[in-house]
């Protein structure tokens, strides 16, 4: 069953074109990965779908419903959670005021996430802005299940993490994939793209370019979409 | 001991002008809003509490109760209605918004209640001339110290909601970062809208206290505004402790100026603010803001 649709998305910053003409269908309980150069326009996309960005045109279904002109803030009600880039911490809150403030009733509340993240456990008294980028990033992706989600959008988890952090972050979220998380992640890393997500989808200056199960694509195509080098070729 | 009583009278007009001063703190605090018609609110106060009191003969303080409840709602219905349009315009719309609130607000004054001075002092029963003798050169006025406790309470009272309820921690965290706060789903316009009428409720207690402890006009809104201001300022911009400790200080420094000369009073007041924001530190607790 479908629970998020893209119906021909155009947003844009100011006079600038972000996304363009973007349509996506996104089942229940599937993970997919967006992947794509900077400034390919994943990060407006994700946050056009959690209700940060308003689209300038097309619709955004969730659940069968249209919610193109819901505000951020009902969205997360009805179940969609981003963890935007960056993290974007309340960084004089501590890690354990930063999970309640997002709470929403459900199986996720702040002893089912420290269990997810034990890491935070010992951490749980301490300013958000005192914290290194692993414990940030897993108590930014915590914050974001503690609204029970049934959509989590993942902006660059491992952007800026120490290799070991990344490790880390991702074990857990594995566990998530495994209870039947719907995710939608944006990833620099292919290689922990194609080995998290089924389903891959490549953005090429605003445009969905490519689209593919892990095992159809080669690393080869996702590469040639991932820097329009099809289109240089067909030029030459 | 004319100096002692200098301090203590001091920290008793530091309790008033923390409380006048708590809820510019906090709209400053929540939404980088400067109200500067903060002052005109408590003076709006005073007079909605001369309305009941001219229909029914009760104590002040009785009539306070029907006025809050009308001030949370205007300060609600404020924010939802011209403050929220003014900060999507930016940092200076609200300034100006605000600036012109505050002429609305005392020309309405002045039209519905004439220019003339009232005073609540008549109508607080004894509590007004009630004070405890300490000694020969001291006294303690009872207003002054019932106005210091209700500063502290409701100052307390704030920084408890701020820090121990879900609402408080969700106003924090809106505070910090209005955007995320929409995206952990947190409806920051209803924060707001909440922050601003605590703010003008507060404002209407100290309106009541400015009522009763001396005589206001339509246009003793801006002197309130400016003490409030000072106190803020000398406390650390956003922080609700130092905000009391600013009032206090300010109250100390008018004594003493006073003790020195009358004329030092309200001088030696705004001589302390200056310095305080001349001082490399800017501030007694200041925080720093939110990244």
């Amino acid at each position: 069953m479908t629970l998020l649709a893209l119906e021909g998305i155009e947003a844009r910053h100011g006079l600038l074109p972000a996304v363009r003409g973007v349509s996506l269908d996104v089942a229940e309980g599937e993970v997919l990965a967006l992947v794509g150069a900077n400034g390919a326009g994943k990060t407006t996309l994700l946050r056009m779908i959690a209700g940060a960005h308003r689209p300038s045109a097309g619709r955004v279904r969730f659940g069968g419903a249209d919610i193109t002109s819901v505000r951020a803030h009902d969205r997360v009600r009805m179940g969609i959670a981003l963890v935007p880039e960056g993290r974007r911490l309340f960084p004089s809150l501590t890690v354990e005021e930063n999970l309640h403030v997002a709470a929403r009733p459900g199986r996720w509340t702040v002893d089912t996430v420290l269990d997810a993240f034990p890491l935070l456990r010992p951490l749980r008294n301490r300013r958000a802005a005192n914290l290194s980028g692993g414990e940030q990033q897993a108590t930014a992706i915590g914050r974001a299940l503690m609204t029970n989600p049934r959509l989590l959008l993942l902006d660059e988890v491992s952007l800026g993490l120490a290799p070991v952090a990344v490790e880390s972050v991702y074990r857990s979220l594995e566990t998530l994939i495994a209870e039947g998380v719907t995710m939608l992640l944006v990833e620099q890393d292919l290689t922990r793209a194609t080995s998290v997500a089924r389903r891959v989808v490549c953005m090429l200056e605003g445009r969905l370019v490519l689209e593919g199960t892990g095992q159809e694509l080669t690393r080869e195509q996702i590469m040639d979409a991932y820097f329009g080098l099809h289109r240089a070729r067909r030029a030459t | 001991m004319t100096w002692v009583n200098a301090v203590v009278q001091g920290v008793l007009l530091g309790g008033y002008y923390a409380l006048l001063a708590c809820g510019l703190a906090l709209m400053f605090g929540v939404m980088r809003i400067i109200n500067l018609a903060h002052g005109d609110i408590a003076v709006l106060g005073a007079y909605l509490i001369t309305v009941v009191l001219d229909h029914w003969n009760v104590n002040a303080f009785i009539a306070l109760v029907p006025v809050l409840p009308v001030m949370l709602i205007a300060g609600y219905g404020l924010q939802r209605t011209m403050l929220d349009r003014a900060l999507r315009s930016g940092v200076l719309v609200p300034l100006l918004a605000t600036f012109g609130l505050s002429i609305v607000i005392q020309n309405l004054l002045l039209e519905k209640f004439s220019p003339d001075v009232r005073s609540l002092g008549g109508n607080a029963g004894g509590l007004v001339t009630a004070s405890w003798q300490i000694s020969n050169q001291l006294s303690i006025s009872a207003l002054g110290a019932l106005i210091l406790g209700v500063a502290v309470a409701i100052l307390g009272g704030l920084q408890l909601f701020l820090s121990r309820t879900q609402a408080g921690r969700r106003m924090r965290a809106t505070a910090q970062d209005p955007d995320t706060a929409e995206l952990v789903g947190i409806d920051s316009r209803g924060v707001y809208a909440r922050a601003t009428a605590i703010a003008v409720a507060t404002a209407c207690i100290a309106g009541l206290f400015l009522a009763m402890r001396s005589t206001f006009d339509p246009f003793s809104g801006p002197t309130q505004l400016i003490f409030a201001f000072e106190a803020v300022v000398i406390g650390g911009f956003g922080s609700l402790w130092g905000t009391l400790v600013g009032g206090i200080v300010l109250g100390v420094a008018q004594t003493i100026g006073a003790q020195i000369d009358p004329q030092y009073s309200v001088l030696a007041g705004h001589l302390v603010f200056l310095a305080v924001l001349a001082s490399p530190h800017g501030g007694i607790f200041r925080v720093r803001p939110a990244t």
